[in-house]
């Protein structure tokens, strides 16, 4: 099938692109207000008062790149409906408006097939010639990444523009997979400047381009070596990144509203977790203290009138006091963020493994963030699932912890979408994805063994109870009106568990390959 | 990767494709008084709950038959009491006499579209999965392929999920019928065939065939023999099917009569609305609905539909295999679709159950007008794109590359000519043009000639490769 080439490959883009299109008229959430506001906002006013504007509760809170980019967009809106540009125009959702939003997406995601294909360029197509095009890795990775679950139902239902950022992020990737580390480094630029989420990975970039690519050379035990230094490479790497903030920021520093972009940026006003606990690490936190000061208060320990009243629903943002464990401000969830990506960042300055390991670093930090970030959302998995693709097809280890995070934490999106009519599509498509990506990642990895240990197996099977629980025995039960908020908390502490325990097997395989240095 | 994977994978697309366009607007959405196919069916779930048997198909106050009376035959009615049931417990407004005409919501909504994939669930895609593991030839990959095509074959999709209708339950049931007689049970097969019959009447379009091929084969194994055995095993199953379904409407043959009166309709004229029948499209040359009388016009299209399906069920007769047997099918659904009396654009399904998207195109004016302009580009870019692909794809296998160039001649002969390009045009400029004013149905006329030309030549292939034979020795051939 060599002779074939990439013939599939256009099919599949082709198809999934159609396939986004069926699902214009479904669910949409606030976000699709938050972007036709922003649309409103940039064609509207003036540059200087972008980011003051606040009449409406969806202000502007993503860096410049992003509001130039729907500025650009809202040129074209004005084709579809010029109504949905007008500042006061608030929820405004005319069938012309929905289709143009949703179609932007469409379109604007063809950077993340562009993307695809650079990374599946990347992966090695397995020497039997004779084997079946869907057993290639190529294949499986670009089904892995365009079809991916997670990212369809966060951007072409829930609304957002993930696809067309993770474009900028994948080819960033793929091009350092290539060595050409400056067109890496400037896609990445561009990106931090179109969301700023993506500074969870900017010490992976930072660590390994000064190590990997400042320094020219490594010594014959893969240590440092001081004199190859490039002071040319560093200072290219700098003006490329300057440059792009200062295209950036450049308007808003001469005009002198850096503060308040900044507080745009960064609203730690907000609490540690979102309404719906992101499955990470502070989420095992607060259920402990829940379990605790419900213990507590039943062996007459604890008295409830003292307890603070947090409730777990409603609402978008909360503050969230701990009633018996110590509450837990930013800057420790920054400092517990640095402790946990730390290890990763000494382990490729020590002894970088290349492209590959860089990968696994940008993977760990993710995952670290995520882990103990603030106000950590559950779609940030994402950053994690998505570029653990590349290296679940070539490597059998990757591949078990990559079938055990992405299938945890595509479940862990279910709460997104809430409404019934988007039930049988979930379901379906969470289904279509897993059943892929462990039937073909398992004929792939053929070996000895299956990829995943039986407790792995227990867990995931374990996660199919919490589905249906959730999903359909809760809402038909009496406990529906008591505690509406149990569903969302079971969720959350089962889900934290799996991303937990995948966080420590992906750090074990980075420390495992450091220790004993090996060719990557 | 294994079979049953791909086959699972392919089966929850077909669901999710299905349910994607489900989300769209419906027959008659939110157009009183009137409404649409929507209507009439919440209708009938109203008329089958709240009304005894005895009246469902009778005039009365209770029982309007100009608004939506029930016409299909009795199996429809049961499976609508039984939706009618479900929907009472969920929300009795739905279905209160007289109260709930006209009743539109979003849960309402999305009961019906539940009632829909429920049906098709149960019976259209098992007999899909069951006919292309075990009634297709060729590797597992080319049984998946047909799998994929035919599951998101979107003239089905659009008229069932989106326009809204039951068309999965009673080509779901002929499939089944069709599978029993390719596995060698005739009997089985007969009574799925008979409850396909009994739940739409336009299954008859293939009953013809159905009874050749039975009959070939009861006379091949000896009248005096086997054979005989073999007819009265098919007959008693087929009557007692009738008997069963017709049992409460058999007490009285008042009943029994205005049951048939009002699944075949003859009142009506020869055609209605813009179909892509021989009849509609010689209208526009010779205004035959007013030269002729009614009763004038009903022979002639009689004898023009026996013309047309007795050539290739007499073929079946004379070799009772399976190859024939589906060209028959093809044959006679094209031929009743072309020249018979009161043909609805949806019947060309049934024709298309086997092959060819061409039926899509003249579909569109239907489409338009219940605003499923989206789901039918992109279910039809989708479809086009997959099957030329797989088809193309498929080409590299050696093994029944006869069969495979046939296959693919038929697929293309449509496209590649010169009517194929034309259909694509109209469906294009019929959706961003305005017709001249003196000429208001300028495009759905001529969507429908043009999809009618092709038709005609579409049946006169198949009767030719009827004809002609199977390609070569034990391979039966596919034709989709």
């Amino acid at each position: 099938m060599a002779a074939d080439g990439w013939s599939w490959f256009p099919v599949l883009a082709a198809g999934v692109s159609l396939f986004k299109c069926l699902f214009i008229s479904s669910y949409r959430s606030t976000d699709f207000e938050v972007h036709r506001n922003w649309l409103a906002i940039t064609h509207s006013l003036p540059v200087s008062r972008w980011y003051h504007e606040n009449s409406s509760e969806w202000t502007l809170d993503y860096p410049p790149l992003f509001a130039w980019f729907e500025f650009g967009l809202s040129h074209v809106a004005r084709h579809f409906d010029g109504d949905m540009l007008l500042l006061h125009k608030q929820n405004y959702a005319s069938p012309p408006t929905v289709l143009f939003q949703r179609l932007s997406v469409i379109v604007t995601d063809g950077v993340f097939i562009l993307a695809t294909r650079e990374c599946c360029r990347c992966v090695q197509t397995q020497k039997a010639s004779q084997k079946a095009v869907l057993s290639q890795p190529p294949f499986i990775l670009a089904v892995l990444l365009l079809w991916n679950f997670g990212l369809f139902i966060v951007d072409h239902i829930h609304f957002q523009y993930n696809g067309f950022l993770f474009g900028f992020l994948l080819l960033s990737v793929a091009k350092h997979l290539q060595a050409q580390h400056l067109q890496g480094a400037l896609l990445f630029a561009v990106l931090l400047n179109l969301k700023h989420i993506y500074l969870y990975v900017a010490p992976a970039y930072g660590v390994y381009l000064l190590r990997s690519y400042c320094f020219t050379e490594s010594s014959t035990d893969g240590g440092i070596r001081w004199r190859s230094f490039s002071l040319l490479r560093l200072l290219a790497l700098g003006s490329v990144v300057m440059a792009v903030c200062g295209l950036s920021f450049g308007p808003f520093i001469v005009m002198g509203q850096l503060p308040q972009v900044l507080s745009r940026l960064f609203p730690f006003k907000r609490g540690l977790c979102h309404a719906y606990w992101a499955p990470n690490a502070w989420a095992l936190y607060n259920a402990l203290d829940k379990v605790l000061a419900t213990v507590g208060v039943r062996l007459k320990l604890l008295k409830e009138a003292e307890l603070p009243q947090a409730s777990m629903t409603g609402g978008l943002v909360q503050e969230f006091q701990h009633s018996v464990l110590p509450s837990v401000s930013p800057s420790v969830t920054l400092v517990c963020t640095l402790l946990s990506i730390l290890p990763a960042l000494a382990s490729i300055w020590r002894r970088p493994r290349g492209a590959r390991g860089f990968l696994r670093c940008l993977l760990l930090c993710a995952l670290g963030s995520f882990m103990f970030g603030w106000h950590v959302h559950e779609k940030a998995i994402l950053i994690a699932i998505l570029p653990l693709s590349i290296l679940a097809v070539e490597s059998r280890e990757d591949a078990g912890i990559f079938l055990l995070l992405s299938t945890t934490g595509h479940y862990s999106l279910f709460p997104l979408l809430f409404t019934p009519t988007e039930l049988p599509i979930k379901v379906c498509l969470m289904l279509m994805f897993s059943l892929f990506s462990f039937c073909a990642l398992r004929k792939l990895h053929s070996g000895d063994g299956s990829l995943l240990h039986p407790l792995e197996v227990a867990y995931l099977l374990g996660l199919g109870m919490v589905a249906l629980f959730s999903e359909v025995l809760f809402p038909l039960s009496p406990w529906k009106q008591r505690l509406p908020f149990l569903p969302l908390l079971a969720t959350s502490v089962y889900c934290s568990v799996g991303v937990s325990y995948s966080f420590l097997r992906l750090y074990a395989t980075l420390l495992r390959s450091d220790s004993k240095p090996k060719q990557h | 990767m294994q079979t049953w994977s791909l086959i699972s994978i392919c089966v929850l697309l077909g669901v999710v494709v299905r349910w994607g366009v489900s989300l769209n607007s419906y027959s008659g959405a939110g157009k009183p008084p009137m409404f649409g196919d929507y209507e009439a069916q919440r209708h009938w779930q109203e008329v089958t709950y709240n009304l005894p048997i005895r009246e469902w198909y009778f005039n009365s106050t209770n029982n309007d038959l100009a608004y939506w009376g029930l016409d299909y035959p009795p199996l429809t009615a049961y499976h609508s009491w039984l939706c009618a049931y479900i929907a009472n417990i969920i929300n009795p407004e739905w279905v209160k006499l007289h109260k709930s005409r006209g009743y539109e919501s979003p849960e309402h909504k999305l009961f019906m579209r539940t009632t829909v994939l429920v049906a098709d669930l149960l019976l259209f895609i098992p007999a899909v999965v069951l006919y292309c593991l075990y009634l297709t030839d060729g590797s597992s990959k080319k049984k998946v392929s047909v799998l994929l095509c035919i599951l998101l074959y979107p003239g089905i999709i659009l008229i069932d999920y989106g326009h809204f209708q039951y068309n999965g339950v009673s080509l779901g049931l002929a499939l089944w019928g069709i599978l029993g007689l390719g596995l060698g049970w005739d009997a089985l097969g007969s009574i799925a065939f008979s409850l396909a019959l009994n739940y739409k009447q336009m299954e008859l379009y293939h009953a013809l065939p159905f009874f050749c091929y039975l009959l070939g084969k009861c006379f091949k194994a000896g009248l005096m023999g086997h054979g005989f055995f073999l007819f009265v095993r098919i007959a008693a199953a087929v009557v007692v099917t009738f008997a069963l379904c017709w049992l409460p409407f058999l007490s009285d043959p008042v009943q029994a009569l205005q049951v048939v009166r009002r699944i075949f309709p003859v009142a009506r004229g020869l055609f209605e609305d813009k179909v892509a029948n021989t009849w509609c499209s010689l209208n526009v040359l010779i205004k035959i609905r007013t030269l002729m009388s009614s009763d004038a016009q009903l022979y002639l299209s009689l004898v023009f539909t026996l013309l047309a399906v007795l050539p290739s069920s007499i073929r079946v007769l004379t070799r009772p295999t399976f190859w024939h047997f589906k060209l028959a099918l093809v044959n006679s659904s094209l031929g009743f679709f072309l020249f018979s009396y009161q043909v609805h654009e949806k019947s060309i399904l049934l024709a298309a159950l086997l092959i060819v998207p061409v039926p899509l195109c003249s579909m569109l004016p239907l489409l338009l007008k219940d605003g499923l302009l989206v789901p039918y580009a992109v279910t039809s870019t989708g479809f086009l794109l997959l099957s030329i692909y797989l088809l193309s794809a498929l080409d590299h296998c050696t093994e029944d590359e006869l069969q495979l160039t046939t296959y693919r001649k038929l697929f293309f002969f449509p496209f590649k000519s010169d009517l194929g390009s034309a259909m694509v045009g109209l469906s294009i400029t019929s959706v961003t043009l305005d017709p001249p004013s003196h000429l208001p149905d300028l495009f759905p006329v001529l969507v429908s000639t043009t999809a009618y030309l092709l038709f005609l030549g579409t049946i006169i292939h198949f009767n030719i490769l009827q004809f002609s034979g199977p390609p070569s020795k034990k391979s039966q051939k596919k034709s989709n």
